[in-house]
């Protein structure tokens, strides 16, 4: 075969790069041309140069979100991926229970951001919320709107509770895709069940693993909604994340210049660290684990 | 139709003149040779041209954002610093 496959198919990717030329690309290019130029409105810009990537390079404001941003996302991966397997595992692979648990579980993905922020800033409240009233009845003294770690763990549960079925359902997705035979192999060689997570079960969900790993750091290193209805940034900017400090900057104080600079450099980020995780989890994750679920 | 809004300029529109140009000799590359050139470099896992590409593209926008943190405005120097990266990286992984 002279050629390995027929470019002509790229004309099918044509509507979908139109589409993301109108929703991303357009978009992201008048950033870039807004991180050179400042403006007070009206479309008349002025000439600023590397002024404003110098400014959020050089900002105390900027690393202090951004570490916020990492050690966030660190959390919530280390949480939501073992406690998405460990659920996915447990859940029935037949029977009348499959769809119960699969609709419960899809719940609170069904439900807003904002809506997720009301519920949690309804539920802390020592006054009216259940579980701001049951930790102070039993003599935690807890208040996520003045308290820094209450504030972070508020943010850390909901999010967690938001999330970790989207985390659940691929994995489920993936175990219930494992033929019989690999677990019946498994029952022969007397495999423990670890052995059988580990060589058979997680090696076959890798992928759909790779993808909530990636959907879920995204997703939280991108997270906005939640925290700025739930604490609005604070207290002080202990929860302000890139994300919020973005939102001010561009909407709050109108500084569109810094705002677009600082969007560049967290998209970048964004793209090295999905770029680092998709790597990671691709090549050296598949060098690992195939060839032992072919020995076993 | 107004496009002020985008608020163009020069050095950005060479810029992205750039980025196109840069895909469309990447189609041809690949029209002449077909198949991405897919080779295990010093990475130690497979690559192709495009991954090749963008690993530079992405590479050179940090080497641009550290020269102008750490040195100075001064960013001749960080291009010839991204332009010497890319080839390593389209000649090693």
């Amino acid at each position: 075969m002279s050629k390995p496959y027929n470019n002509k198919a790229w004309w099918f990717v044509l509507p979908v790069f139109v589409l993301v030329a109108f929703s991303a690309i357009i978009p992201l290019m008048t950033v870039v041309n807004y991180s050179i130029q400042d403006t007070f409105g009206n479309n008349v810009f002025y000439w600023a140069g590397l002024e404003w990537f110098q400014e959020v390079l050089a900002s105390d404001r900027f690393h202090n979100a951004l570490g916020r941003n990492l050690l966030f996302s660190t959390i919530i991966l280390a949480i939501e991926i073992p406690l998405g397997i460990a659920i996915a595992l447990t859940l029935p692979k037949k029977g009348f229970w499959v769809p119960v648990c699969l609709v419960l579980m899809a719940l609170p993905l069904l439900i807003p951001w904002n809506v997720v922020g009301t519920i949690w800033q309804v539920f802390g409240r020592a006054d009216i919320g259940l579980l701001g009233h049951t930790l102070m009845s039993l003599g935690v003294d807890y208040n996520y709107a003045t308290n820094i770690f209450d504030a972070w763990a508020t943010i850390v549960v909901m999010d967690v509770w938001h999330w970790t079925s989207l985390v659940v359902l691929l994995c489920y997705a993936g175990l219930v895709s494992i033929p019989e035979a690999y677990y019946q192999a498994a029952r022969i060689d007397g495999a423990s069940k670890w052995s059988v997570f580990k060589y058979i079960q997680l090696p076959k969900i890798k992928r759909v693993l790779l993808i909530a790993v990636l959907l879920r750091f995204m997703d939280s290193f991108m997270i906005y909604t939640e925290p700025f209805v739930l604490t609005g940034g604070g207290p002080g900017n202990s929860t302000t994340f890139l994300s919020i400090d973005l939102v001010k900057t561009a909407i709050g104080q109108f500084d569109l210049g810094p705002a677009a600079a600082m969007s560049l450099i967290y998209f970048l980020i964004i793209l090295l660290l999905s770029w680092v995780f998709y790597t990671v989890m691709e090549n050296y994750g598949a060098e690992k684990s195939d060839p032992r679920v072919e020995q076993d | 139709m107004n496009l002020s809004w985008m608020a163009w300029t020069k050095p950005t529109a060479i810029f992205f003149l750039t980025i196109v140009v840069l895909l469309i000799l990447m189609g041809l590359w690949e029209a002449v040779k077909p198949g991405g050139g897919p080779r295990v470099g010093i990475l130690r896992f497979e690559t192709t041209r495009g991954d090749r590409l963008f690993l530079s593209l992405l590479g050179s926008a940090f080497i641009h954002l550290a020269w102008l943190g750490l040195v100075g405005p001064n960013l001749w120097w960080a291009l010839g610093v991204s332009l010497i990266y890319a080839v390593l990286v389209f000649n090693l992984v």
